[in-house]
């Protein structure tokens, strides 16, 4: 027995632990399955004669690069340094104090330590600092200098695309660098070379011939909106009567065409149509859709600032061709960082509309004086605060409510309050997530920018593990069945989000709620609600 | 005294010295916020980590029950498994730390008569640990393919229904 504690030492010698990183410049970038987005279709780059179209695949050595690939990105920086006074101040104040580094859930989610924000914003900055600052010219690398190389080059294309432009990070950042702006500028580099991937290039494609990202032709369009009128009908006994392009309407309304294609946007949709007709019934609002002007979301703005002005565009061209007053834009995100930021110095001032001011409660949206472009909550918020909608909140008891902030409208534009103070008054269980996840500190769902793709999987799964965190914690605390937003990207990305995480909770916009809650004059009595489930305590009525 | 409750009574250490063990797989950066943000919110890699090993101690050293276990090892390998830093290997090999963890506080026991063999006992019931962690980690990533393969199936049904080739059947 004495020779007992040897055999126990040379069975003690295994171990399972994965080689230790180097520092950060000499970890080269790994492409890894699951983590990036198939690169784009030459077609559709080509569609938008942005430069560079080719076949490549990013699991290749060879990118297919242009000679001059260096020239090109070293002019496109410099002159987007001396465009956007912005990025020059981004490149040159940050301190590597840190507080950013474990703010991002691609970072929390992953675990790859080039997904905190700071890093990944150091991959273009130190390429800034060796092409345009002195010390990095005459120090290189001990200034934090080095070369723009293929090797970086991938690395640039790897982390840029897992950044979802979210900026929970900028709420950290002591001095108020945003990194979304940084990603930004970074994806509009590689797209001189023609390094998009295909889930945004694709889209843009088809939003700059269609009108939107799916390239739903105006006819489709118009039918699959009137799918929903016929189902409408089937539920509350009532024909809704949507206008399409209605010369001299009061309201023009753009919504992602998600919410026209896909579950559960679609149920959010024939809420829309359904509060609509509601508003027409009673008050006389003629709100008409457009099946040009058909799409909110802008995957432009992922391209590069050019091709968002151009998706943009459409929606002011729309409004003054059909003599509207002012536009109302449905539950989206990164759509109202476009419409808040951008639009009016893009494509504004929108001179010939109004500014907006709600016709049935007389409030005036000061917030959009210049652009003319109110976010539905708001308008619903505002008519449920004048006691306007007949609402049974009732219809919702089914449902154990929790509220995700979607980044941009959340971040982008202060939207906190409204979306709950609907949700409070149209169900009766409603409770928050934890402090940290919600509000301006929200957790990205994980797909934003572009990245709600089927290739990249767990890249969305790990970093929407934040987010999923909170709902499970919601979840087996109060029972929370459902998790509610006001994007449509959410409403894409949430249920495989949830599928993975959390398999008990349904994912739901706003709206869906705000129309399962409202009553409609002369509707018959309804047992099933906007999905065709039975309202409670009709489950035996819905059977038959 | 029984191995179990032996282990029982520097649960405190086994389970620190397992904790980092397991973190050490991640890169430094990395390593250090997962040890020492204690928010679950802000640090659910960590916090689901440390509370994973947690109960799986427990269950180990009372022999709880096998839906139980496989609950608390999803919470660790759900995790890991869409982690493509880690291959499948290293995903799930924190299990076998524990081995390592336990012989090192074990190691003086070791010259009582019994000691030995209860070891190896319980040794073998980190082996099918092991075995479960291997069941949970493929059925989490058949999860994630699962998604995908849907996703493409609907994107094919949707196109396929844009262009008037689906008819549902009509209710009479």
């Amino acid at each position: 027995m004495k020779n007992l504690p040897k055999s126990v030492e040379l069975l003690s010698g295994i171990d399972h632990k994965p080689p230790k990183q180097k520092g950060w410049m000499d970890t080269p970038v790994e492409i890894r399955k699951g983590m990036y987005c198939y690169a784009s279709n030459p077609k559709s780059v080509e569609y938008l004669s942005l430069p560079n179209a080719r076949p490549w695949n990013p699991l290749e050595d060879d990118w297919k690069l242009p000679e001059n690939w260096q020239q090109i990105l070293h002019d496109g920086f410099k002159e987007r340094l001396e465009r956007f006074r912005s990025f020059k101040i981004f490149m040159d104040i940050c301190v590597r104090c840190g507080a950013c580094a474990d703010k991002c859930h691609f970072f929390i989610g992953t675990g790859d330590p080039k997904n905190m924000p700071v890093l990944r914003a150091e991959l273009l900055r130190s390429v800034y600092r060796n092409d345009f600052t002195t010390a990095g010219k005459i120090l290189g690398r001990l200034a934090g200098g080095r070369k723009m190389t293929l090797d970086v080059l991938k690395e640039w294309w790897y982390y840029l695309f897992q950044c979802s432009e979210c900026r929970r990070c900028s709420v950290f950042c002591p001095y108020g660098i945003d990194t979304a702006e940084i990603t930004i500028m970074g994806r509009e580099l590689l797209n001189l070379l023609g390094l998009n991937i295909d889930w945004i290039a694709t889209p843009v494609a088809n939003c700059y011939r269609t009108g939107n990202h799916l390239g739903i032709q105006p006819h489709a369009f118009k039918d699959m909106l009137e799918f929903f009128v016929d189902d409408i009908e089937e539920i509350t006994g009532i024909r809704v009567e949507p206008n399409f392009n209605k010369k001299g309407a009061d309201i023009l309304f753009v919504t992602p065409s998600g919410d026209v294609f896909a579950d559960p946007g679609t149920y959010n949709c024939m809420g829309y149509l359904i509060l609509f007709h509601f508003l027409k019934e009673k008050y006389g609002l003629d709100v008409t859709w457009s099946t040009y002007a058909s799409e909110g979301g802008n995957f432009g703005f992922f391209t590069s600032h050019e091709t968002m002005k151009r998706l943009n565009s459409k929606m002011y061209m729309e409004a003054k061709r059909l003599g509207v007053k002012w536009i109302i834009g449905g539950e989206c995100g990164h759509m109202w960082r476009v419409i808040h930021q951008y639009m009016d110095t893009m494509n504004g001032p929108a001179d010939f509309l109004e500014e907006p001011v709600s016709p049935i409660t007389g409030t005036r949206f000061e917030n959009a004086k210049s652009t003319k472009m109110i976010h539905l909550v708001e308008f619903t918020a505002d008519l449920i605060k004048h006691g306007k909608l007949d609402l049974d909140p009732s219809r919702n008891d089914n449902l154990k409510v929790t509220f995700h902030d979607s980044c941009n409208p959340a971040r982008g534009m202060g939207l906190l309050d409204e979306p709950r103070y609907i949700i409070n008054n149209v169900c009766n269980h409603f409770y928050e997530m934890p402090p940290n996840t919600i509000r301006e500190q929200t957790f990205c769902c994980g797909s934003g920018s572009g990245l709600n793709a089927g290739e990249d999987m767990e890249l969305r799964m790990s970093g929407g593990l934040p987010r999923a965190n909170a709902v499970r914690h919601v979840h087996e605390k109060y029972g929370v069945n459902m998790l509610a937003n006001i994007c449509a990207i959410d409403r894409a990305a949430f249920p495989d989000l949830m599928k993975y995480w959390v398999p008990e909770v349904g994912v739901t916009g706003v709206h869906e709620m705000v129309a399962n809650a409202l009553i409609l004059p002369g509707e018959k009595e309804r047992t099933t609600d906007l999905r065709g489930e039975p309202l409670p305590g009709m489950e035996d009525e819905a059977d038959e | 005294m029984k191995i179990e409750d032996f282990l029982g009574s520097r649960k405190k250490d086994i389970i620190e010295k397992w904790f980092n063990r397991v973190i050490e797989t991640y890169s430094d950066d990395t390593a250090h916020f997962l040890k020492t943000q204690k928010d679950p919110f802000a640090n659910p890699v960590g916090s689901n980590i440390l509370s994973g090993l947690n109960a799986l101690f427990d269950g180990l050293v009372s022999g709880g029950d096998e839906k139980e276990i496989e609950a608390f090892l999803d919470r660790i390998i759900r995790i890991r498994a869409i982690q493509t830093i880690f291959s499948p290997s290293q995903a799930t090999a924190f299990i076998f730390d524990l081995k390592k963890v336990i012989r090192d506080i074990y190691k003086n026991e070791l010259n009582k008569s019994d000691a030995l063999m209860e070891l190896l006992l319980f040794e073998t019931r980190i082996d099918s640990l092991g075995l479960a962690a291997f069941d949970v980690f493929v059925k989490c990533r058949e999860q994630i393919y699962e998604i995908k393969a849907n996703q493409e199936r609907s994107k094919i049904f949707r196109a396929f229904e844009r262009a008037g080739l689906v008819t549902e059947i009509q209710e009479e």
